[in-house]
């Protein structure tokens, strides 16, 4: 399991608190990840990335390990820490609010 | 027993307003979504419990919200809205090609009759509809690939579609207005429009002051009894047509200045409409620091001051296009939000004002609606 820990307008959205954790198979990587929330809160839809073509939204960071994953496409593989569940995977809004 | 509902969008969340018919108490309730940007909520005519909201934030996009029970709870429908076929190109400010790209929804324009059928405008400007309560949305298309399109450009607060009005005769017509191409009308219900702009000056924003499309448009307005009659608030100058916007002449009349954002008209009076000026479209709030709304009751030309209740001094708000209302009791009820989080209510027809919230985010929309 992936953790995963979205920015609070968006666990408003999908009615969640605190982490959550989505099941992605196979290697994880960024695109599944996304594929993997969208699909367990399909509100989730069109707020990270484009419906159609899934490109991140330019107001969306992700990070994790300390890294900035924001640009990695999105077939790339995950850090370990990540897809063993020792890191969380984040989904932040840019600082743009002053 | 009657009452009225205020439906109140704001920078930061929505807010869901009660009062009985006397309008002189308010129970406000709220934020919903907050944090979010509230462009717009509107009530079905055909079930007062059905609601629309338009939600969206420049970082996670577009979300639309469906309440079942007057806004007690709420849904999320479908936010996917795609631009039918290949998008093409507008104008962008300095007036080079610039490719169609979605960003929110403005307005909600819920069908007269069907509680599950809603029409949206979007930025850019474009016009969607729904069938399905909100759950899916198709473009109507023949809007954004008029012949016009590549000519339009964006106001300052974007290639908006902002105003869509239905004709309640006839609800195949139906009028819409875009900042900054101007208005248009449709006879088969949104399949195909033309400009209905004959008669607007441009002087400051266009080349040729006369141009078919290009046209800054703040609001339209329409009596249910008389929808060939149309009111326009441009960018500078208040309109009037009586052929359904075959061609338009100024009313402006005495008016301290024509620029404004919003107009509305009195819910049992044909020929008496309400405007807020303001000083000009660089100084967005009211001349002299005096919160004023102006009502003509002679369909224009001839205006008149409303200032009880309203502050008289030290006053630099703003009144954005969607944030004017009336309710169709018995003296008809006006209702307006401003931008320093103000909510105004007159139950007298505008001859008396009360503020009915004062310290809200700053308003974005306001719709009244009249409860049985």
């Amino acid at each position: 399991m992936i953790r995963v820990v979205l920015p609070q307008h968006l666990r408003t959205l999908a009615r969640v608190d605190g982490e959550v954790s989505v099941d992605v198979p196979g290697q994880p990587t960024l695109g599944g990840v996304l594929s993997a929330l969208e699909e367990t809160y399909p509100v989730l839809r069109g707020t990270m990335r484009d419906h159609v073509t899934l490109k991140r939204r330019p107001f969306v960071r992700f990070y994790a390990c300390e890294q900035d994953l924001s640009h990695e496409a999105p077939d790339v593989p995950l850090p370990d820490a990540v897809a063993s569940g020792a890191e969380p995977f984040l989904v932040v809004g840019a600082m743009a609010g002053g | 027993m009657s009452g009225v509902r205020l439906l109140v969008g704001t920078r930061k969340g929505a807010f869901v307003m009660r009062s009985d018919g006397k309008r002189e108490r308010w129970e406000i309730a709220g934020p919903h979504f907050g944090g979010w940007e509230i462009y717009h909520l509107k009530g079905s005519p055909a079930d007062q419990n059905r609601l629309y909201c338009s939600q969206s934030t420049g970082w996670f996009g577009q979300v639309l919200q469906r309440s079942n029970d007057a806004g007690k709870t709420w849904e999320t429908v479908g936010n996917q809205f795609a631009y039918d076929g290949v998008p093409g190109q507008h104008l962008w400010y300095d007036g080079t090609p610039h490719p169609w790209e979605f960003k929110r929804v403005w307005h909600l324009e819920p069908s007269l009759t069907e509680p599950d059928t809603v029409y949206a405008g979007v930025e850019d400007a474009a016009m969607f509809k729904t069938t399905d309560a909100g759950q899916t949305w198709h473009e109507l298309p023949g809007l954004r690939t008029h012949e016009s399109a590549s000519k339009w450009a964006p106001g300052a607060g974007g290639l908006c579609l902002h105003t869509i009005l239905i004709d309640p005769a006839n609800p195949k017509r139906m009028f819409i207005a875009i900042s900054a191409a101007g208005a248009f009308r449709s006879e088969d219900g949104g399949t195909s429009w033309r400009p209905i702009n004959r008669g607007l000056k441009s002087q400051q924003e266009l080349p040729d002051p006369n141009a078919e499309v290009g046209h800054c448009v703040h609001r339209l307005a329409m009596h249910r009894s008389k929808p060939g009659v149309l009111f326009m608030q441009k960018h500078w100058d208040v309109m009037r047509s009586d052929d359904a916007g075959d061609s338009w002449h100024e009313i402006s009349g005495n008016l301290p200045t024509d620029f404004g954002f919003v107009i509305d008209v009195h819910a049992h009076e044909p020929n008496t409409i309400y405007v807020v000026p303001i000083k000009s479209d660089s100084e967005h709030y009211p001349p002299d620091g005096k919160l004023r709304v102006y009502r003509s009751r002679t369909g224009g030309q001839d205006w008149e001051a409303l200032t009880n209740g309203l502050p008289q001094r030290d006053c630099y708000v703003n009144v954005l296009r969607d944030a004017m209302s009336v309710d169709s009791l018995d003296k008809c009820g006006i209702y307006f939000g401003t931008t320093g989080g103000q909510v105004y209510a007159s139950a007298d027809a505008g001859d008396s004002w009360t503020a009915v919230a004062r310290d809200l985010p700053p308003v974005l929309s306001v719709e009244a609606q009249t409860l049985a």
